[in-house]
């Protein structure tokens, strides 16, 4: 067993396991952060990825041990104050999410790409959305909304005073 | 679909490394794990002891060296993609690496490790077999130097010995008036290659091919050098014919064998293609060279 000490979403987390347990279980079961979610566990889905020291990983491929002393970003650290992130918000308007599954991947990955390139074409954004698998959309609306939140981003528009804030739905 | 137990490791040195190997009854060394992990949680692979080379820092750069770039075994994927000496220098290693995986998984994956798996539909190993590349291994008794084409022995079949690691990847920088191509088919973006053609001509000052660099991915057991093709070309005058020859060349130096994505005869006529464009662009670039 190995005690494993990190951040995630700012917060140090502590917890002890084996050395087999991946990230994404260890954020899952002894951090209790359940939004990552972990689809196919063996790196081809995409639904679990975060970012380490601010780069998208699969965190179904990189052990729990292997984080240690990380900066952990995950779904969770999206928005803030029951608010919904740009990102998120521009998913939710423009129904780039159907059951939700995959999108807690899908939005750690665009985070990463908008901040890299602002302003993608649609080729780009299909590009950096292949790495992760929607059985829902068909991908339309997802490229929809990543499109938005670009826009949105660039604008540096806040979230509309009169959308409901998500704990409501929760 | 979890990993089966294992004791880790993780040294600070490669010195420390190679012991702890040297000491193991069975250990797997972890690179960036993009494909580790996964048999790892299939079980395909089931190490008693992993010995992670991600807090070697030692093995992770990028320099110019006695006329070659050298690259840390350790280097990440991305750092290959994005570095500017690599672009400049073996540009067609850029090409090739953009087409590994996806984003993610190049932020992880090491250039070391794809190369070591030795998948030989996989696109660095094609690079390392096409450009001639000199790898490096370092074991209890020191480093050697392997010519990619000897390191590759068959399907995940590397020439390291027991208690050896990948420890650097040496590579020829491109001379002046040398195009580049990699040209890939896969099913989905981002998916290993049904094959693959890596290709890069050198012209001389008449125009004429120079000098050819030529490997098929996705085609054999290993990554394959068609050197009957490079040779067949050198002296020429890169015409749309002279091409389609050196095309065919290829696919002739292809081994493809039937499997779920496609049977041998399909796989030879992509490499066909594939070969057809990859000079072609080559070419192009070498003349914008001019």
């Amino acid at each position: 067993m190995v005690e494993i000490t990190l951040s995630v979403n700012g917060q140090t987390q502590t917890g002890v396991c084996e050395p087999r347990r991946t990230l994404a279980d260890f954020l899952r079961r002894s951090c209790g952060l359940t939004g990552t979610h972990l689809g196919c566990e063996h790196g081809v889905c995409g639904a679990c990825t975060v970012l380490v020291d601010g780069v998208s990983v699969r965190s179904c491929l990189m052990l729990a041990v292997q984080a240690r002393g990380s900066e952990v970003t995950t779904v969770e650290g999206l928005g803030g104050g029951g608010e919904l992130s740009a990102i998120q918000t521009a998913f939710w308007d423009n129904h780039g999410l159907q059951c939700g599954f995959c999108t807690p991947g899908i939005l750690m990955t665009v985070s990463e790409f908008l901040a890299e390139n602002p302003d993608p074409t649609d080729d780009e954004i299909r590009s950096r959305l292949s790495g992760n698998l929607c059985r829902c959309t068909g991908y339309h609306f997802i490229v929809d909304a990543v499109r938005d939140a670009a826009a949105r981003l660039r604008a540096a528009e806040p979230p509309a005073a009169d959308r409901p804030a998500v704990a409501e739905y929760a | 679909m979890k990993p089966a137990a294992f004791d880790y490791h993780a040294p600070a040195t490669l010195a420390e490394a190679l012991q702890i190997i040297g000491d193991a009854e069975d250990a797997r060394v972890l690179a960036g794990g993009q494909s580790l992990v996964p048999m790892l949680a299939i079980r395909l692979a089931q190490p008693q002891a992993l010995v992670d080379l991600n807090g070697i820092a030692d093995l992770a750069y990028i320099r110019r060296d006695n006329g070659q770039v050298a690259i840390g075994a350790m280097t990440r994927q991305r750092q290959v993609e994005q570095n500017p000496l690599i672009r400049q220098t073996v540009p067609v290693l850029t090409a090739a690496v953009e087409q590994v995986g996806h984003v993610t998984i190049r932020n992880r994956g090491t250039v070391g490790g794809s190369v070591a798996h030795a998948d030989p539909a996989a696109e660095l190993p094609t690079v390392m077999a096409g450009l001639r590349a000199t790898l490096v291994l370092t074991g209890p008794s020191g480093r050697r130097e392997v010519p990619a084409g000897e390191f590759f022995q068959s399907y995940f079949t590397t020439s390291l010995r027991p208690g050896e690691i990948l420890t650097e990847l040496r590579l020829p920088v491109s001379p002046p008036r040398t195009g580049w191509a990699f040209e890939e088919l896969a099913r989905r973006h981002g998916d290993f290659a049904v094959a693959a053609v890596m290709a890069t001509t050198t012209l001389d000052a008449d125009g004429r091919i120079a000098a050819a660099r030529l490997a098929i991915a996705g085609a054999g057991p290993t990554p394959i050098a068609a050197t009957d093709a490079e040779a067949a070309l050198v002296g020429r005058d890169p015409s749309a014919a002279v091409i389609a020859d050196g095309a065919a060349a290829v696919a002739a130096a292809a081994q493809p064998v039937d499997d779920i994505h496609g049977t041998a005869d399909y796989r030879r006529q992509v490499v066909a293609v594939l070969a057809r464009r990859a000079l072609t662009a080559a070419v192009t670039r070498a003349k914008e060279q001019r």
